[in-house]
């Protein structure tokens, strides 16, 4: 197995504060890894270094899934057009707009026309939206959303607008997926058909995924690999049937209960 | 070194012309800026309230002949509650809307105001009642003006009370709280509400007093006098760093200056043009202004 | 089958375009449209392009800008200009070049750097930006000051003018309905998310800006040869919110909305012509009970279509039967 995302001693500092220090860890080709963490560990602080909203402080992350690329430091869109793309804790979608637009947003950057073409609507511009109408519904229907394709995107149930915000990052043709906590506020149920989506579309798609999660029994039973962070650091980083007994985590884990007024970034 | 073949002491008599009208950019600016800390709305009719201001106090002196410091406080209590209804009608509605929503809102009422003094006062340019001293006395060369030196301290008066009562008070406590997180507050027990009317009293007050000033200043008024100062106080506050109270006077002070020192030495016809171009050399630079710290937003 | 229908519709679309050319121009031949109506319907397509224009930068990529009438101004000075020395239709088509050129490169000037902004403080710079051209061209010679330039050759034609709108109208609903709208309205949406889907967001505002302000110049061209007189005051803050006011009126994101509104801010103006001020105090109360009551404008983001209304027209029907 060949790693496809290096971050190498990323520090990550809010004036005086150190919101991560010297992270390292590699994810490899084909993974689903779960990050975990008590309450303000830097676990969505990590994700927005690693997606490109924050600059990290010092410290290096390289992208390997074509040829290698150090993506510290660029800008967020071109992290997505290099094949990494990002879900939100509280769902970000394009309220307003319908679940296919939110698609074909995502889509934007293998849209090959200049605003020329679309200004005379040439034949090439056309034959484009036509293209990119079509793949936008081939992959709704992979994801089993294509009923809903006209829907505005606010008028969806909660469950279906995690799994939509889901499917908008994969429609950037990313193979790397970093999900943050995509099971928050769902019921149990929702959370299994939630695990059972994120399974299917990890092997189906031949995906990368690191996911953020605070369920437990979903982290448990999905993931292959578990990094824990406390306080900004990498405390363990092992099996879940490992983590699950490892001292460091138990304990970190306790000491959240103790300082629950900890709020998360 | 900047103005080759200037004496030196025209050069602080500019600059000391320049800090009266500072001093009054800086009253406004703290408006917007305390506005902007607690609920994150650029007041667009803030420099209408000023311009209400100088209005009311012209009334109170030729109608009711009332002495000029008793004119400016009726005008500021005026200014205060009606900063308060506009508060209550207009943007109280939309604190849940898009922040464009309420920019436009407030464009609204900036224009409502202005459209409104012009339909009960007319479009005639009136003038400011001369009931301040006009002596001027000259001390080591520098000319000093008995109006400047009353609008420079009395401004100075006002920011000092404006301290006590954001660092001193109860209500000054509860205004910081808002400012830093509403719905905390909310559950410590603070009326979030009562607050905010409050600020924009506060606020409206300090406007008036300015535009009292400014009245006496610059003497003629119509009812479109608060737009200019309005936006080069805005632009005060930015420099300073909007939501920060020393800021906004500093950047008062600064833009009082400068604009002073173009019309000077450059041209008054681009005195204007040069505060437009510092606001946006200072967004561009440094948003968060001067004193500001930067923050990105919360994912 | 689909193809079929959509060739149908256009065909439908062009007699209708037809149609009112003709039967406008006709109604003016014979005077039924007098001088005076005629002007007013001048002005209605002026604050058409305008509403068009400024609401691809309001209602599509949600960056609020308020110096609108600055970049109006520069096509309305450079057809003044060149219609000097060239008073015919080729002057006026070199005016309107020219205007297109200065206003691409100002606007282009102007958006890298302040697009960056977030709204609020966007809405301010470009208010600057409006009053820093203004007071430019009142400072220089070729613009002849405080007094403006008089006297501009008057070319304006129905034809002309109707040509010009659709024209406006066309390429802003191409823009809206591609990826470059879709970007946009995704950037208003969240520009976060929009940036985390891989869009390029400072291009797409630029872009987005660039066009605007482009045909904010064309329009102002347009006003140059109808109302033959330029002058710096005319293109200040009030003619910005008036174009606002027109955009927020029909809604933010849709075009065609922005069309129905300048037909009725136009009728309001041609009521209140004689009231002066109190149209202005009018404008303003609409503004802040839109904003209070209908944020959305009149029709939100949606376009009127033939279908949109043959659908509510059934729907009616439905519920009456």
């Amino acid at each position: 197995m060949s790693s496809v995302l290096q971050i190498k001693r990323v520090n990550k500092a809010f004036g005086g504060l150190m919101a991560l220090s010297d992270i390292s860890f590699d994810v490899n080709e084909g993974e689903l890894c779960g990050l975990i963490g008590p309450n303000g560990a830097g676990k969505t602080t990590l994700f927005n270094v690693i997606s490109g909203l924050y600059t990290p402080t010092s410290g290096s992350i390289t992208l390997s899934n074509q040829s290698s690329k150090v993506i510290s430091g660029l800008a967020p869109y071109k992290i997505t057009q290099l094949g990494l793309a990002r879900t939100f804790q509280n769902i970000r979608l394009f309220k307003e707009m319908t679940v296919l637009d939110n698609i074909k947003v995502a889509m934007h950057s293998q849209i090959q026309t200049s605003l020329l073409d679309t200004l005379i609507r040439t034949p090439q511009y056309r034959k484009e939206e036509a293209r990119i109408e079509s793949e936008a519904l081939t992959f709704l229907k992979s994801v089993k959303l294509d009923h809903l394709a006209q829907k505005k995107a606010s008028s969806l149930p909660y469950g279906q607008q995690r799994q939509l915000e889901i499917a908008r990052a994969l429609a950037t043709q990313a193979k790397i997926l970093l999900l943050d906590e995509p099971a928050a506020g769902m019921n149990p149920q929702e959370t299994e058909d939630l695990a059972q989506f994120i399974k299917k579309i990890h092997q189906e798609k031949g995906l990368t995924i690191l996911l953020i999660e605070h369920d437990m029994n979903l982290i448990m039973s999905i993931t292959s690999r578990i990094i824990v962070l406390d306080y900004g650091k990498v405390i363990a980083n092992d099996v879940p049937e490992k983590i699950k007994t490892n001292p460091r985590v138990i304990e970190a884990y306790l000491g959240e209960e103790r300082e629950e007024h900890v709020e998360g970034q | 070194m900047l103005f080759k073949g200037v004496r030196h002491d025209t050069i602080f008599t500019t600059i000391i012309n320049g800090l009266p009208i500072g001093s009054v950019y800086a009253l406004v600016a703290l408006g917007y800026t305390m506005v902007y800390g607690i609920i994150k709305l650029i007041n667009f009719a803030h420099g209408e309230i000023f311009m209400v201001g100088a209005y009311s106090a012209m009334i109170f002196i030729t109608m009711f002949n009332l002495p000029l410091w008793l004119a400016m406080m009726l005008s500021m209590l005026t200014t205060a509650i009606l900063g308060m209804v506009i508060e209550k009608v207009a943007y109280k509605p939309l604190r849940k809307s898009s922040r464009t929503a309420a920019l436009i809102t407030a464009i609204g009422v900036s224009f409502l105001l202005q459209n409104v003094m012009l339909l009960i006062m007319g479009a005639r340019i009136y003038t400011f009642p001369q009931v301040f001293s006009n002596t001027t006395w000259v001390v080591n060369g520098l000319r000093v003006n008995a109006l400047q030196l009353g609008m420079f301290l009395t401004s100075i008066a006002l920011m000092l009370g404006l301290q006590f009562v954001v660092h001193q008070t109860k209500l000054g406590r509860a205004m910081r709280a808002v400012a830093v997180d509403k719905d905390a507050a909310a559950l410590m027990g603070v009326d979030v509400n009562h607050t905010i009317s409050m600020t924009f009293a506060l606020g409206s007050a300090l406007a008036a007093a300015a535009g009292v000033m400014v009245g006496m200043y610059y003497i003629s008024m119509t009812p479109y006098m608060g737009f200019a100062p309005g936006l080069k106080a805005f632009v005060a506050a930015v420099f300073g760093g909007i939501g920060l109270l020393p800021g906004a006077m500093f950047g008062g002070f600064a833009i009082g200056i400068i604009e002073t020192l173009v019309a000077g030495y450059g041209s008054t016809l681009f005195k204007d043009a040069v505060v437009y171009a510092i606001l946006i050399l200072v967004l561009l630079i440094k948003p968060s202004g001067l004193f500001g710290k930067g923050g990105k937003e919360k994912v | 089958m689909t193809s079929l229908l959509k060739y149908k519709n256009l065909l439908l679309l062009g007699l209708l375009w037809l149609i009112v050319l003709f039967g406008v121009n006709t109604l003016i031949d014979a005077r039924i449209i007098n001088p005076y109506y005629r002007q007013i319907l001048y002005g209605i397509g002026i604050n058409m392009i305008l509403g068009v224009s400024l609401n691809l930068i309001i209602g599509l990529s949600g960056q609020l800008s308020l110096g609108h009438a600055g970049f109006m101004s520069i096509g309305a000075y450079s057809a003044a200009i060149v219609l000097r020395t060239q008073p015919h239709l080729g002057g006026l088509a070199l005016g309107i070049g020219l205007g297109l050129f200065i206003s691409l490169i100002v606007a282009f000037g102007v958006a890298v750097p302040t697009l960056r902004l977030k709204g609020d403080y966007l809405a301010i710079a470009t208010l600057g930006v409006g009053e820093i051209i203004r007071i430019v061209i009142l400072n220089m010679s070729i613009t002849n000051g405080a007094s403006g330039i008089s006297n501009i050759r008057n070319l304006m034609s129905w034809p002309l003018m109707y040509t010009m709108v659709s024209f406006a109208v066309i390429l802003t609903l191409r823009f809206k309905y591609s990826k470059f709208g879709r970007a946009a309205l995704s950037i208003k949406s969240d520009e976060l998310a929009s940036e985390s889907m891989g869009v390029n967001v400072t291009k797409i505002k630029v872009l987005a800006f660039m066009f605007g302000a482009m045909l904010a110049a064309v329009a102002g061209s347009l006003y140059a040869t109808t109302y033959y007189v330029v002058k710096p005051e005319t293109f200040g803050i009030d003619m910005s919110i008036g174009i606002l006011i027109i955009v927020v009126l029909g809604g933010m994101g849709s075009l065609s909305g922005s069309l129905l509104a300048a037909i009725f801010v136009g009728i309001v103006n041609m009521f209140l012509q004689s009231y002066g001020q109190m149209r202005m105090l009018i404008y303003a109360l609409i503004l802040i009970l839109v904003m209070i009551f209908r944020p959305e404008g009149l029709l939100g983001l949606e376009e009127l279509s033939l279908q949109s209304i043959k659908s509510k027209f059934i729907k009616k029907k439905e519920v009456v039967s």
